[in-house]
């Protein structure tokens, strides 16, 4: 009896403190709701939820062919990007560049940057064609992502891209990538005490904006990279 | 002991003679010693003090005088390959104090400004929430708790022509991929507790409505901290290019975040790797390894006044002033150097020093004419000092193209031209 009456006792005392303790979280948590808004219904989320994962979730039922992915390449995409994704003029270039990456003009596309093979498809998705966004139909844009992954070399030319396999993709840059370390490998730059006075004997003037002359204001109209 | 510090009357009106006289054959020029001109704009009644003026109502919504129509946002022609996914350039060298004119705020866009009728405009919250929610431009102005902030906004590729050595003749151009205005709504926070996001819910998807659906993953900390979802800027409805009638507001990280036309926000447990994430916005390093989730803008600081857009024109008392940010805090100290670095003298700020936002900063000088190499150098309160562009290389190569946050060299010639040039 005494032995019950103890526990309850610091059963009631552990309820106090815990009452105490995660005061202010239980406030915040039984914080009533606005009420604004309502109810998003499962249509509308599935109308505007577009996007995919590299882990593929969201993709939408569907397959397309490097063959299939041809075809619709030449009539939506290569006025802009070239028959072979050259990029014409100054657009975007979307294959070659393997092995520029440390180089002094790096080409930085799908097949020798990108991480990820669920960016080609996501992009073309809610972007693609440029001016005619999200006009493509499933099968078209795993056609073209195909036929973009094909013409990276990242897979054969009979391939068959569908949300089955698409997690089977590995792209060539995928380790390339690391996450913001400025604050250790820049530590340098917190300094202290930024010198004020006598900080350098001389002082050079080494290059010249004007020398390039690119400045919209002047004559030169220059092509760049 | 003789009084030499209390001239007599006598003197000190000769003294006064001399000094007039002094000043009236500067302003004259010394070659001429003719009687000085009249000014005409003081002797003759111009028209605009003779005649009436327009009334009200001649201008419902008013414009800046014809006379500072040159003070304009300016692109890069060759930069892009069209102007619907392309970028222009804030007139930095003509401005003052810290909040950038509505109307002169750079832009970038992705696929052209959506022109987005506010009662058709839609934010929807879904993904790992307790309940998915719609709400409607009207619905957001009636929460309580909005809020007002004023704060900078870089593009983290804002000054990214310069990586290679000096470049564009402009401060415009080489830093005017920034503007700094009040954004008003509401905190991110409030809209999230309203859907109830769940534990696992690390991560943010936000999602434009224009034709590139943009979308960045931010996390869910920075979403909770300091966030904002706004439709208002600088007192009034956000401009149609900054995003009507919505944006996200991401303090103190990269431009591209803070997307415009916000229309999604999707809670997950990872992020998306979104191509503006992976393929853009990523850092590119000399080794051909790239940083990523680069957020956070550093300390930067430019001189706006005298740069090649606005040289000098008189020696003798000048000012040079500029403006400076971090993303990581208040600004403490801003140094302005005019040798090139061989010595700094601290500027004096005025207007607010907010954190997160522009501070307006000024060293007021006597001009001798000579040739100068000027530099400004900002430190924030968390002791990160600007560091040279060479520096900047030194770490990170020249192809990173984002977070070129080196301090900028301006060359003022002895007959008061400015140019950008890089300096040992």
């Amino acid at each position: 009896m005494s032995r019950f009456r103890n526990s309850l006792l610091s059963g009631l005392m552990l309820g106090a403190l815990l009452a105490f303790a995660s005061g202010p979280l239980q406030a915040e948590q039984a914080k009533k709701p606005i009420g604004l808004g309502r109810i998003a219904l499962p249509e509308e989320i599935a109308a505007w939820d577009i996007d995919i994962r590299p882990d593929g979730q969201g993709l939408p039922p569907g397959k397309g062919s490097v063959k299939e992915g041809e075809e619709v390449f030449l009539n939506q995409c290569a006025a802009c990007h070239g028959e072979f994704g050259e990029g014409a003029g100054r657009w975007p270039v979307l294959v070659g560049g393997r092995g520029t990456l440390d180089k002094d003009n790096p080409d930085k596309t799908i097949g020798s940057y990108w991480p990820f093979a669920s960016t080609t498809f996501d992009y073309i998705r809610r972007a693609m064609p440029f001016g005619n966004a999200q006009s493509l139909t499933p099968d078209e844009v795993y056609a073209l992502t195909a036929f973009l992954l094909n013409m990276n070399d990242i897979v054969k030319d009979d391939f068959v891209l569908s949300r089955e396999n698409f997690s089977s993709l590995k792209m060539p840059n995928v380790g390339g990538f690391y996450d913001d370390d400025r604050e250790t490998t820049e530590k340098a730059f917190w300094k202290k005490n930024p010198c004020m006075k006598d900080c350098k004997p001389e002082v050079s003037v080494l290059n010249r904006a004007r020398v390039i002359d690119v400045t919209p204001d002047s004559k030169a109209g220059p092509k760049v990279e | 002991m003789t009084d030499n510090s209390s001239p007599t009357a006598a003197s000190r009106r000769s003294f006064l003679r001399t000094a007039a006289f002094a000043g009236a054959g500067l302003a004259t020029g010394a070659a001429q010693a003719q009687t000085p001109k009249p000014d005409p704009a003081i002797t003759e009644v111009p028209d605009w003090t003779r005649y009436l003026g327009p009334g009200v109502q001649n201008a419902p919504y008013g414009s800046p005088s014809k006379f500072e129509k040159h003070i304009i946002r300016q692109d890069v022609e060759w930069l892009t390959a069209s102007r619907e996914s392309s970028v222009n350039f804030t007139p930095l060298h003509a401005l003052d104090g810290v909040i950038t004119p509505s109307g002169l705020c750079f832009e970038r866009h992705h696929s052209g400004v959506a022109e987005v009728d506010p009662a058709k405009h839609r934010l929807m919250i879904h993904g790992l929430v307790d309940k998915p929610l719609v709400f409607t431009m009207e619905d957001l102005k009636r929460f309580p708790g909005r809020i007002n902030h004023a704060y900078f906004l870089e593009c983290a590729a804002n000054s990214g022509m310069e990586w290679r050595g000096a470049q564009l003749n402009g401060c415009q151009f080489t830093h005017g991929m920034i503007h700094n205005v009040w954004y008003h709504g509401l905190p991110l926070k409030t809209l999230l507790d309203e859907a109830g996001v769940k534990p696992k819910g690390k991560w943010l998807l936000a999602e434009g409505a224009d034709s590139a659906a943009m979308t960045r993953s931010i996390p869910m900390e920075k979403a909770l901290k300091d966030c904002m979802v706004a439709w208002g800027m600088n007192g009034e409805a956000l401009r149609p290019e900054q995003g009507y009638p919505l944006r996200l507001v991401v303090p103190g990280w990269e431009g591209n975040m803070w997307v415009k036309w916000l229309r999604r926000l999707e809670v997950g447990d990872e992020p998306w790797e979104q191509r503006e994430e992976t393929s853009k916005y990523t850092d590119l390093l000399a080794d051909g390894r790239a940083r990523r989730f680069t957020w956070i803008m550093d300390a930067k600081s430019v001189v706006t006044s005298p740069s090649p857009q606005a040289p000098l024109v008189q020696k003798g008392p000048n000012v040079i002033t500029g403006i400076a940010w971090s993303g990581r805090g208040r600004m403490q100290r801003i140094d302005v150097t005019i040798d090139g670095g061989k010595n700094w003298t601290t500027a004096r700020l005025d207007g607010p020093n907010m954190p997160l936002s522009m501070v307006r900063f000024y060293l007021d000088f006597d001009w001798d004419g000579r040739e100068m190499l000027i530099q400004s150098r900002a430190m924030d309160e968390t002791g990160y000092v600007q560091p040279t562009k060479e520096e900047l290389r030194k770490v990170r190569g020249v192809n990173s193209i984002y977070h070129n946050n080196g301090i900028q060299t301006w060359l003022v010639r002895s007959n008061g031209e400015t140019e950008n040039v890089e300096i040992s």
